[in-house]
Formats: structure tokens, C-alpha cells, sequence
């Protein structure tokens, strides 16, 4: 692998891929604290010393590497070798530890003692309190008062793990408005605090950052593969939300020509129903907290609210190096919708008995569509990586509500929720 | 080409005057599109040199409680970004110089920039210049980010107005201030637009950084909420911005306009008083 062939895909100065993506659109009063946070991040990066001591917690603490997992009876329904990336099996249940830990780590370095983090479900809020917690560190946490309300367990994990929370009541209340209001308090506060942001979005160098730090998860995927089974995968795949358990997966391969790259975006209702968060698929180039990239929007370039049963994907936006990889075509973006997440959530848990996380299911339905194809076409040893980037136990409200789980008057001998019919076809003949 | 005033006119003349200028702000659709220009042209009648008019914005980062609940306010009410032309079209029809403060995105998606495959920001400054609008003000676009704002501006003869603030170093400094025209804007805290009561002892020495690399005015603004603290900044300063305390002075007075406007008039004269008084 040469230098030219690894910067094609890397940010320039400014941070921006390709020329059109990415870059710094952010009030001048933040710019200092950004340049600070590149020069601190370059530097860290290039330490042997940083980089082992991120290794290590990686593997002492947050359970790295996971496993490349061979999931038999999947592969034998779709014919083709379905791999999953273990990282629900992490400490706190997502890939997201691995962000946190980077950054949170970064900060001590830089001498900072507090930390603020925005959060939609509260899994990026939980593993920002966690990695504060296990720093020492001071930690505030926005959350959209509508999802506080929503995610109220994961309220409850926060301030156990010792996190102020702080509802976000002003625009949607939902997690753009948690992004704008932790900006607000860094503008006032950066001298001592560090924002740990939670996806590889927002303005440079984040979405370069947040992907290094969570790259391991390709970088292990890939040694993975060829230790396990000697071949490169033909196809890898992952969920996209702002995008950084698929900017990790699919960094460590960008350079393999060979292997096809799938993001799977969430579908909501259906793409035409205008209900959806299918930000690459769907929306239109703009700026976006501080990036240029796909935005959903209106004519006159307000955001637009999205919508997905995840919490997790429901972003308008999403990392500029994705909008790069579409734009050039090294990486497709699909969208898949609500009921076939919740379909493969149920497949998955029947077949390999995980339970994944809601947003990882979306994946889980996309990932299995490509091992299809590609056992179609090249046979069963066709081989796809698709990135579990977390487990379920968060969202069982949302299954319990799905399949009408949990009602101790409705126990019955059979399982309900059949992964092959859609509970709310049922409803509708019911 | 427009020929428009620049905003720097109106510094000049209240540097003829021995005073600073007074920089006002509201934002269009606020309490609706005609309530708005009505409000500012009181604004205009009782004391402001140079009016800003804010685009209201889905995702305001810059912005605190006050004028976060005035953009929504005119957001629910529908405004678009052809009412703000509108908006600035009868304010400019006073005489005052007149620019637009509005995130970046609404301008890159002005006039449909898409379906037309026509730049936004060449449009968009089109459309300024037409209405009689001096220039723009970006709060989240630096000159290294602006490329194309600047080459529209140029074209359109448009004022360019870029911030610095208190973390800025010298460098960005002199890199903001020659890009910038009409006017440099020093926020003069580092935090987010809203009333202060009292003002910022990082405002003078900023000025001061930043007069070391320009002849353009510099206007100070972010807290600024009554004629005391603009007396004050006006004896370091070539201009007293203020927002948030007009806004508060109309969401005071809900559906009550009239009442509103009054408020809005004594603030205002407050205002005019206390730069003539540094
Ligand atoms: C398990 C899991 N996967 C994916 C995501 C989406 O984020 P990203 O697109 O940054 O990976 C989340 C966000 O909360 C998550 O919890």
C-alpha cells in the first residue's frame, strides 16, 4: 500500500475529501479550539506511546478485538459465508466505546478536565459517561427532551455513571438540537472542555478523528479474514447513521479493490413516504454542523426532521467521507426500512441467538441482500463481513411495542413475532 | 454591480459625528414578515445607523435562548427565504445600510439551487443586491471556508463581514480583516448571542488586536442590552451591535405589537443616547 494510494481517500488540510466534502464551516470563536484539537490529535497519533495506551484500554477494558463470528445457519439460508463483526459484544454494547475511549484519552492528554457529548438514544451519552468515569473526568451530556423522555433508562445509566444530563428543548428537541446546544456550551466553555462527539460528522477534524479511533474495527476484521479464512471478504457492510461504525469497518478496506462496500441507511416508513432518515440515498449536499455533506432539507435549506425507528440512525446528516465514497463510487448506500430491520432483528435472534441492536439489524437485512447476490453468483464461499455494531438489550421497549412482546396475559406456547411476516400486515387484516 | 451604500458609510458618518454607530438586529418573519418591517424600520427611525436582518435558521449554533426562540417563532410562521428579500427590500427603502446576518446553508440553497443547477450563492447575492442590501454577515463561514461567497460578493458589490473573536489568533486576525468589507465584527465574548448585564472585559482588547490589522470599522456585538454597556463599548469601538435585547423587548410584548414597538423605541433611543455619550 503506497502513501498516494492511502491519501486518496484522506481529508486535506482544510478537511475536506475530495475538494466538495467535509470542511469547517464553524463560527471563527471555534476555530482556535478545532486547530488545538488536530494538532493534539496528529500528534497523539503519530506517539507510539498514545497509540498503545489507546490499544490497551481497547483490550482491557473494552473487550478488543471482537470476534469475526461465522454465522453457519445464516450462511446456509442466504449461500453464501456471512461473518459478523462481534461489536456488540463490547463493554457498554456498541462500537461507540472505542470513540470515547480515543477521544476521552486525547483529552486527558490535552489537560482538559471536562467533557460534553450529545446523544440521540443515549448509547453514545452512556459510553461518553463511561469513558469519563473511567478518566476521572467531569462529563455533561445533551439530550433531546424528547428523547430523554424516550430513552429514560438510559438516563437513569448516565447519572449512575456520574453524567449530568441535560434535556434539549429548543427546535425538534431530538438529537440535531442536542448537537447545536453542546456546540453552544463549547463555544463557552473550550479552555476546559473537550466535546466528545459522537459519529464521524460534524466539522474537521471529527470525522477524520472519530474514524481513526474507530477504525480497529476493520483494521481487525480484515486480519481476521485472512488469519480465519484466508481470502479478503468480497463484500463488507454496515449500518449508517452519522457514520462511524461504517466508517471504521470500511476504512481498514478502501484500498481492496476487490471488495464491494455497502452502507445501509435507515428507510424509516419507506423512502417514498418522505418518512425516513436515508440521508445519501435521499437528501440533498448542504452544510450540516459545521460539514458539507447530505443533508435532508427544504427548498430553502432548513433541516428537515428524519425519521427511523433506530434513535440511533434517526440523524439528518451523515459523515462527509461517506458522501465522498458515494459521490466517487467506492461505497453504495441503500436505505432499509423500519420493518425490514425489525424482521431481521427477529432472524437474527432465532437463527444465531443475538439479539441485535436495532441499528445493527438494519445492516443484518442489507448485509444478507449482498450475500445473496454475491452466493448467487460466485458460490457459497462468497464471503460477506457485516458489522454488528451493537446488541438489543436497549431497544427491547421498541421490540416489546414491534411484536407485541411482553404482555404476561399473552404468553403463549409459540413465539410470536414471526421474522417472516410484518406484524403490521397482521394488524391490518386483524 | 449595486450601488447600494456600503455599511462603512454609515461608520463614517458617525465618525464625522464623534460617536459610534449603532448596528441593529432582528430577524425577518419576526413576529411575522410584516410585523418585522415594521419593527425595524422604528428601529431605523429612533437611533440604529445600520440595520442586520437574521435569516431564522433550523439549526442556530451561534444563537442563545432569545433569538433561538424569535427564529422559530418566524420559522413556524413559515418564513422563507424570499420573505427575507422582501424584508430587506422596505428596510432598505429607508436609507439605512442594511445586510443580512444568516447561516451558511440557506444561502447555498437559495432560490432552489438545485432544480435551477444554478449556485445559490451566486443568486442569492444577485438577489441581495437587487433589494437594496449592502452585504452579508456569516456567523459560521471564515474567509478559508468561503471561496465562493467572497467571489459573489465581489461581483454584486456586496459587503463581506466576517468575525473575530477572543480565541482568534493574530494570524486569522489579519486573514479575516482582509477579507473582510464594510465592517469587522468582534464578538466580544466567547459564548453564544443573548443580553449580558454586564460587558466583557475581553471586547477592548480584541478591538485593539484587530484595529492593529485594518482601517475597516469594527463593530462589537454579543450582549450588549442597554444604553450604559453601549457607552461603554462605544468609547473603544466604531460600532455597538445589539440583538438579543431587541428581541427580548418584542417577545416581552406577546401579540401585543404596538406595546412591543413602544418598548422597541425606548430601547433604541437608550441606545442612540449612550453612543453619543462615550
Ligand atoms: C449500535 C449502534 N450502531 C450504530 C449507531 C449509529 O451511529 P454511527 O452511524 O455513527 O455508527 C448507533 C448510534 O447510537 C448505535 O448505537
Amino acid at each position: 500500500m503506497s502513501d498516494t494510494q492511502v491519501s486518496r481517500y484522506e481529508a486535506d488540510e482544510l478537511g475536506f475529501f475530495g475538494e466538495d466534502w467535509g470542511g469547517r464551516f464553524m463560527p471563527e470563536a471555534l476555530v482556535a479550539a478545532l486547530d488545538e484539537l488536530t494538532d493534539a490529535w496528529r500528534d497523539a497519533m503519530a506517539d507510539p506511546e498514545f497509540v498503545a495506551a489507546f490499544e490497551k484500554i481497547c483490550r482491557e477494558y473494552a473487550g478488543a478485538p471482537s470476534l469475526l463470528y461465522h454465522a453457519e445457519r445464516l450462511s446456509a439460508q442466504v449461500g453464501a459465508r456471512v461473518l459478523l463483526k462481534r461489536e456488540d459484544l463490547n463493554h457498554t454494547g456498541a462500537h461507540k466505546i472505542r470513540n470515547v475511549l480515543g477521544q476521552a484519552l486525547l483529552t486527558q492528554r490535552m489537560g482538559k478536565p471536562r467533557v460534553i457529548a450529545e446523544t440521540g438514544a443515549g448509547q453514545h451519552g452512556v459510553a461518553s459517561a463511561t469513558a469519563a468515569a473511567y478518566f476521572g473526568l467531569d462529563c455533561t451530556v445533551y439530550m433531546g427532551a424528547v428523547d430523554t423522555r424516550r430513552q429514560a433508562l438510559n438516563v437513569a445509566r448516565m447519572h449512575l455513571l456520574g453524567a449530568k444530563v441535560i434535556p434539549v428543548e429548543s427546535g425538534s428537541a431530538t438529537l440535531k438540537d442536542a448537537i447545536n446546544e453542546a456546540l453552544r456550551d463549547w463555544v463557552a466553555s473550550v479552555d476546559q472542555t473537550a466535546y466528545l462527539f459522537g459519529t464521524a460528522a460534524g466539522p474537521h477534524p471529527f470525522p477524520s478523528m472519530v474514524r481513526d479511533f474507530t477504525r480497529g474495527i476493520g483494521d481487525e476484521a480484515r486480519q481476521q479474514c485472512l488469519d480465519q479464512y484466508g481470502v479478503l471478504p468480497d463484500a463488507i457492510a454496515a449500518c449508517v447513521g452519522g457514520g462511524s461504525n461504517a466508517i471504521g469497518l470500511f476504512a481498514a478496506f478502501l484500498d481492496d479493490d476487490s471488495v464491494e462496500i455497502h452502507g445501509f441507511e435507515p428507510g424509516g416508513d419507506g423512502v417514498e413516504t418522505g418518512r425516513h432518515a436515508a440521508t445519501i440515498h435521499a437528501g440533498d449536499t448542504g452544510v450540516l454542523h459545521g460539514a458539507r455533506t447530505y443533508v435532508l432539507q427544504d427548498e430553502d435549506g432548513q433541516t428537515v426532521e428524519s425519521h427511523s425507528i433506530s434513535a440511533g440512525l434517526d440523524y439528518p446528516g451523515v459523515g462527509p467521507q461517506h458522501a465522498h465514497l458515494a459521490a466517487i463510487g467506492r461505497a453504495t448506500y441503500a436505505p432499509v426500512t423500519d420493518a425490514q430491520a425489525m424482521d431481521a432483528l427477529a432472524l437474527l435472534s432465532r437463527t444465531e441467538g443475538i439479539i441485535p441492536a436495532i441499528e445493527s439489524a438494519h445492516a443484518i437485512h442489507g448485509g444478507l441482500e449482498v450475500a445473496r447476490r454475491l452466493g448467487a453468483e460466485r458460490g457459497p464461499d462468497a464471503t460477506v463481513v457485516i458489522n454488528l455494531s451493537g446488541r438489543g438489550d436497549k431497544d427491547m421497549g421498541t421490540a416489546i411495542e414491534w411484536f407485541g412482546l411482553g404482555d404476561p396475559d399473552k404468553v403463549t406456547a409459540e413465539p410470536v413475532g414471526d421474522p417472516d411476516t410484518d406484524p403490521r400486515a397482521e394488524d391490518a387484516e386483524a | 454591480m449595486s450601488t447600494n451604500p456600503s455599511t462603512s458609510t454609515a461608520f463614517d458618518t458617525a465618525r464625522a459625528e464623534g460617536r459610534a454607530a449603532l448596528v441593529g438586529y432582528l430577524p425577518a418573519g419576526f413576529p411575522s414578515v410584516e410585523g418585522s418591517v415594521e419593527a425595524i424600520k422604528v428601529m431605523v427611525d429612533a437611533g440604529c445607523d445600520v440595520i442586520e436582518i437574521g435569516m431564522p435558521y433550523s439549526d442556530p449554533v451561534m444563537d442563545g435562548p432569545t433569538i433561538q426562540a424569535a427564529a422559530q417563532q418566524a420559522l413556524e410562521g413559515g418564513i422563507r427565504t424570499t420573505d427575507l428579500m422582501r424584508v430587506v427590500e422596505a428596510v432598505a427603502a429607508t436609507g439605512a445600510p442594511t445586510v443580512v446576518m444568516t447561516y451558511w446553508n440557506p444561502v447555498e440553497h437559495y432560490g432552489g439551487s438545485r432544480r435551477t443547477g444554478r449556485s445559490g450563492v451566486e443568486l442569492f447575492a444577485a438577489d441581495l443586491a437587487s433589494a437594496g442590501g449592502a452585504g452579508l454577515i456569516t456567523p459560521d463561514l471564515t474567509p478559508d471556508a468561503g471561496g465562493e461567497w467572497i467571489a459573489a460578493a465581489d461581483e454584486h458589490d456586496l459587503d463581506k463581514v466576517f468575525l473575530v473573536a477572543p480565541s482568534s489568533t493574530p494570524e486569522r486576525i489579519a486573514m479575516t480583516t482582509a477579507a473582510c468589507r464594510g465592517f469587522v465584527y468582534a464578538t466580544a465574548v466567547m459564548g453564544v448571542t443573548g443580553a449580558r448585564t454586564t460587558t466583557s472585559d475581553l471586547a477592548a482588547p480584541l478591538v485593539a488586536r484587530t484595529r492593529e490589522t485594518t482601517d475597516l470599522p469594527v463593530g462589537v456585538g454579543l450582549g450588549v442590552s442597554n444604553g450604559d454597556q453601549a457607552a461603554e463599548i462605544a468609547s473603544y469601538a466604531d460600532g455597538v451591535i445589539v440583538g438579543s435585547a431587541f428581541v427580548r423587548a418584542l417577545l416581552d410584548h406577546p401579540d401585543d405589537l404596538p406595546g412591543g414597538l413602544r418598548a422597541l423605541r425606548a430601547l433604541t433611543e437608550d441606545l442612540a443616547a449612550g453612543v453619543r455619550r462615550a
